[in-house]
């Protein structure tokens, strides 16, 4: 059990981090949410995997850890606040720059490399 | 209760000062000198106790986790400062009221200089040494602005950056050497850290602490070899080059000497350290300021040597030699302060400040030059006043340091030959200003006498030379003894203060010093010219250029790590967290711990298997954007399945939920953007990101699974235990979320409502056209609101509320609670705009979701501020049952309140969001804004 489950969280992360690391805005948002949802299964895991022990008193026998439960639910709500508004952020941005590339005004043209020279004028 | 008064008082006339610039220079002048005289009145009771060796304290927690406490400190050190710094204070305001002209900012400068005198204050009576540090750094940052206090003229900004950028750099390794300090003795109060003396020179930290201490020291008060922005800090207006650099700021550092000599004095390093310091200091400005021309820059210069001579005193390590310096302290302050104030005068009078053109003022001004001759006087160390007592007493140190053969002659030699400069550079001020021929193309032309009032400060200041100079014992004896007292804990050596003490060594290299001094003013010719055989160094173009220097690296440095570009953070991001976490990963060892696997059963390995293939797809689909949004989905649900699966029912629903809201959010973001992802990144760098990716995915798998079969204690069994007695609840999630942590909570729909309202403000009046189609050549379906949903859709409306609002009611008891129910609700309300529009919904629904927002957050407080009416912390939950007719027993908890305030933020917050974003498109829009593009 615990195997597989650490195989879920471990995918989601993998696949969150490969879309966050995208160049357009929305591959980021969805690779964000996936890598919540990976946060989110990880620390609920923190309590340990336990079957049929809702902590709701009265109902079982034995009680699975209720703080992380309690983490989680708030984590997600915020986390859906968090995505809704990095959305936004991205609409924002396309509508500004006419372009959904995360790196907002810059080119969208290919930003691979020898960022740095290209940028250099900008600080002063 | 009268010590924080008397630092607060400036403060609080700083900001009252301004208001009185309405009423005219005098009226201000006035209004900025009452905080001094009521601290005077409040410290003049103390003065009996402090007159017996005697300590008032005041202490008050602040932060004591830190060591921080509001504690203030009066004994007869802090209180000579206090009284130099509140009479000296009092004097230059007065001075100011003719020194600025007209038009300049009166209330701005004298704001400044309260601010400045409360901060001052602020370390000499701090008895807290982090306390001290915050006072220390304030007179920092004040004397940035006031140096700068000219603001167009480019030499006082960078006079004031100098100074600010030495002095600044000297306080944060002070602050180190507080810090270990307070490691060391375990407490950061004066008393502590006095009383610890021995046990800090022991320690092996000692010579690191001395250092970074003295650094603070040595900055603050111009010594050798950071002297050098106090002569730039003479761009200043004279007013404050008389207060801060003569009489008060620079002392800082001395005081700092003082007030912790008991604690780090008396050791080899502080002896060598701090007197030779003090001595390069000493004969290295006494030097310099015979060679300036600029009348301020000579003042400038002896001041650091006269610093010099203060530290040297100090590091002499006697007890004598520390009751000099003390005294010392009193008589530069007194004859520097009133010889920049002539000096101000002068530059007033004349427009200028270069001694080359100033020449023959006697007939001019004899009033001034009376004063100014006596004040230098007293400089260079002539009988009957002050300057000459503590220096005879600098001699007589000089000449009882016991160091090894020869070196005993270096300290004699060092002192007479800074005396015969001193009496030099006080000749040439005297004469080369009021006598030796006629000025020379002065600006203006003729000089006369300043206003009445603008001599009076000087005048106190030279009546008070005089008077110390004939009658020490009466005049300052009691307030010496007392600092000296202080400086020393409690233990005075004998000395008498006398106007003369006879033939003996140290008048006779008076008068070596004096006829020596005279000579070298008459031969000084000779000496400019030997002078400028070498080269000159301007420090401001070495510091500027070496700022520059470091700006520029810095730049460089930062245009390398910030580029602009989003997504490389994001991989450095990550990159970091990887490089972080992978060490204290690799000493774990073994991932699967004690408790070993548990087998799987096919449901839920089915799930997982489902859910880490949709994971994939959307990762690998990613450019096809519905495709992914729709696998997205799938995960969603399957995590919420998980929950359920895993005893958390109230997860479950929420994770169900917000599923559906956020893929609605997504769908409709979707609406509004491209719906294809070109490919943009070369195939060296996906692989890249697919590496990275991989490394984190596995490293999270390593990490779950060792944590999952490791032996774990929980926190929870208070929680289980009390749920139902204290909280009046069984499930127990629902009774941390509102009661237990119901804190937490609070902050939490906070952010949720700072979210939305962050996302309304973001997309107000902004305007996106979407695509005419999908992307792949499909146009939008002309039936935008299809009957059948409409149909479906209205009637389910009340009986989505009734669900939610009965899931709210149970949510104490059962899963539920407040952050489901709003989500229902929300679902319901979302389903409504999609099945039947925008405009038709909101026509509908008769309140504002900000409103909503506002309601909930006002609720969830009254809930939460309910229990002080009772005297309850806040927060504090009660409970009680009812009996209704028809319905029956009924639980009713004022948590409920909280849950209700939950409820509304919940659905406002959702509900902003996703209408903000429908209202984009100028289809739906109620009111077009302006279109984008």
């Amino acid at each position: 059990m615990e195997l597989v489950f650490a195989l879920a969280i471990g995918t989601l992360t993998a696949s969150g981090v490969y879309l966050l690391l995208r160049a357009r805005t929305f591959p980021v948002v969805v690779g964000l949410t996936l890598l919540s949802y990976g946060v989110n299964l990880f620390l609920f895991s923190t309590g340990r995997l336990a079957t049929g022990a809702q902590p709701i008193i009265g109902s079982t026998e034995s009680y699975t850890d209720p703080l992380p439960q309690a983490l989680v639910l708030t984590a997600i709500v915020i986390g859906f606040a968090m995505t809704a508004f990095v959305v936004v952020l991205s609409l924002r941005s396309l509508a500004d720059h006419d372009d959904d590339h995360v790196n907002g005004d810059q080119s969208s043209s290919e930003p691979d490399s020898a960022a740095p020279e290209k940028r250099e004028g900008h600080d002063q | 209760m009268s010590l924080p008064l008397v630092v607060m008082l400036p403060f609080l006339g700083a900001i009252a000062a301004p208001l009185f610039a309405q009423g005219g220079r005098t009226a201000i002048a006035i209004a900025s000198s009452v905080p001094a005289l009521i601290a005077l009145a409040a410290l003049y009771p103390q003065w009996q106790v402090l007159a017996d060796g005697g300590v008032v304290l005041f202490h008050q927690p602040w932060l004591p986790a830190l060591g921080l406490s509001l504690s203030f400190r009066l004994d007869g050190l802090s209180l000579l400062f206090a009284l130099l710094i509140l009479i000296i204070g009092l004097l230059i305001i007065l001075y100011s009221r003719y020194y600025l002209k007209p038009k300049e900012n009166i209330a701005k400068f004298y704001a400044l200089l309260l601010c400045f005198k409360g901060a001052m204050l602020g370390i000499v009576m701090s008895s807290n040494l982090l306390l001290m540090l915050i006072f220390w750094e304030l007179t920092s940052l004040v004397s940035f602005l006031l140096i700068g206090f000219w603001t167009h003229k480019q030499d006082a900004r960078r006079g004031a950056r100098m100074a600010l950028a030495v002095t600044g750099g000297g306080g944060l390794a002070l602050l180190a050497g507080i810090l270990i300090i307070g490691n060391i003795v375990g407490s950061f109060e004066l008393d502590d850290v006095l009383a610890a003396g021995d046990q800090i020179k022991a320690h092996a930290m000692y010579p690191v602490v001395l250092t970074l201490v003295l650094l603070g020291a040595f900055t603050k008060s111009a010594q050798f070899p950071f002297h050098f922005w106090l002569p730039h800090a003479m761009q200043a207006p004279t007013p404050v080059s008389a207060y801060l650099h003569s009489a008060t700021m620079v002392k800082a550092g001395i005081f700092l000497m003082a007030r912790l000599y008991p604690a780090l004095a008396g050791t080899e390093q502080w002896f060598y350290m701090v007197s030779f310091t003090g001595m390069a200091t000493l004969l290295l400005g006494a030097y310099t300021a015979m060679l300036k021309h600029d009348l301020k820059g000579l003042l400038a210069y002896s001041t650091v040597s006269h610093l010099g001579l203060i530290t040297l005193l100090f590091g002499m390590g006697t007890k004598l030699a520390a009751v000099a310096a003390v005294f010392h302290v009193i008589n530069h302050a007194t004859f520097k302060a009133s010889l920049f104030m002539a000096a101000g005068i002068i530059d007033h009078e004349t427009g200028t400040r270069d001694m080359r053109r100033i020449n023959g003022l006697w007939r001019y001004m004899p009033h001034t030059a009376t004063l100014a001759m006596v004040a230098a006087s007293s400089m260079a160390g002539v009988p009957l006043l002050n300057g000459f007592l503590s220096k005879e007493m600098f001699f007589a140190e000089s000449l009882d340091l016991n160091l090894p053969g020869l070196w005993a002659w270096l300290p004699p030699i060092i002192a007479t030959l800074a005396g015969i400069f001193s009496v030099a550079y006080s000749v040439r001020f005297v004469h080369d200003v009021f006598f030796n021929g006629k000025p020379v193309d002065l600006p203006v032309f003729p000089p006369h006498e300043p206003p009445r009032y603008m001599k009076i400060p000087v005048e106190i200041l030279v009546f008070a030379c005089v008077m110390v100079g004939i009658f020490p014992a009466i005049s300052v004896g009691p307030l010496l003894f007392a600092a000296a007292s202080a400086t020393l804990g409690g233990d005075v050596p004998d000395y008498h203060l006398t106007f003369a003490h006879g033939l003996n060594l140290p008048l006779l290299m008076s008068f070596v010093a004096f006829f020596g001094g005279l000579l070298m003013y008459s031969q000084r010719q000779r000496f400019f010219d030997f002078h400028a055989r070498f080269k000159e160094i301007d420090e401001k173009a070495v510091f500027e250029a070496a700022v520059a220097r470091v700006t520029e690296a810095a730049n460089r440095l930062t245009a390398r790590l910030e580029n602009g570009s989003l997504q490389r953070y994001a991989m450095l991001l990550v990159l970091s967290v990887i490089v972080i976490a992978a060490a204290p990963l690799a000493n774990l060892g073994l991932f699967i711990g004690a408790n070993g696997l548990t087998p799987v059963d096919a449901p839920t390995g089915i799930a997982v298997a489902v859910l880490i293939i949709a994971a994939i797809m959307t990762a690998v689909m990613h450019r096809e954007r519905f495709y992914a949004l729709v696998l997205l989905s799938v995960v969603g649900l399957i995590v919420a399945l998980g929950f359920a699966r895993f005893s958390a029912p109230d997860l479950a629903m929420t994770q169900l939920s917000v599923e559906v809201v956020t893929i609605v959010l997504l769908m409709l973001a979707l609406y509004y953007m491209p719906s294809w992802t070109p490919i943009e990144s070369s195939s060296g760098r996906r692989l890249r990101d697919l590496l990275i990716a991989l490394v984190a995915g596995g490293g999270m798998t390593l990490i779950t699974l060792a944590m999952l079969t490791r032996p774990f204690s929980s926190i929870s069994d208070f929680f289980l235990a009390n749920s139902k007695p204290e909280g009046g609840g069984t499930n127990v999630v629902n009774v941390i979320l509102v009661d237990f942590r119901g804190f937490d909570t609070l902050g939490e729909i906070t952010v949720l409502a700072i979210a939305a309202l962050g996302i309304y403000a973001m997309l107000k009046n902004t305007a996106l056209t979407p695509p005419p189609g999908d992307g792949q050549g499909h146009p939008w379906t002309r039936d935008t609101h299809p009957m059948m949903l409409r149909q479906i859709a209205r009637p389910m409306l009340p009986l989505a509320l009734m669900v939610s609002v009965y899931i709210f009611l149970r949510g104490h008891n059962l899963p539920g609670g407040g952050f489901i129910a709003g989500l229902v609700t929300s679902v319901a309300l979302i389903l409504q705009y999609v099945a039947s529009g925008m405009d038709w919904t909101e026509d509908r629904i008769p309140f504002k979701y900000h409103n909503m927002i506002g309601l909930g957050l006002l609720f969830a407080v009254i809930a939460g501020a309910g229990s002080l009416a009772f005297s309850y912390p806040f927060l504090t939950s009660t409970f009680g049952h009812i009996h209704w007719p028809f319905v029956g027993e009924f639980e009713l908890a004022s948590a409920m309140i909280f849950d209700l305030g939950v409820y509304l933020t919940v659905i406002g917050a959702t509900l902003l969001a996703l209408v903000s974003i429908g209202r984009l498109s100028p289809h739906s829009a109620i009111k077009p804004g302006p279109e984008a593009n």
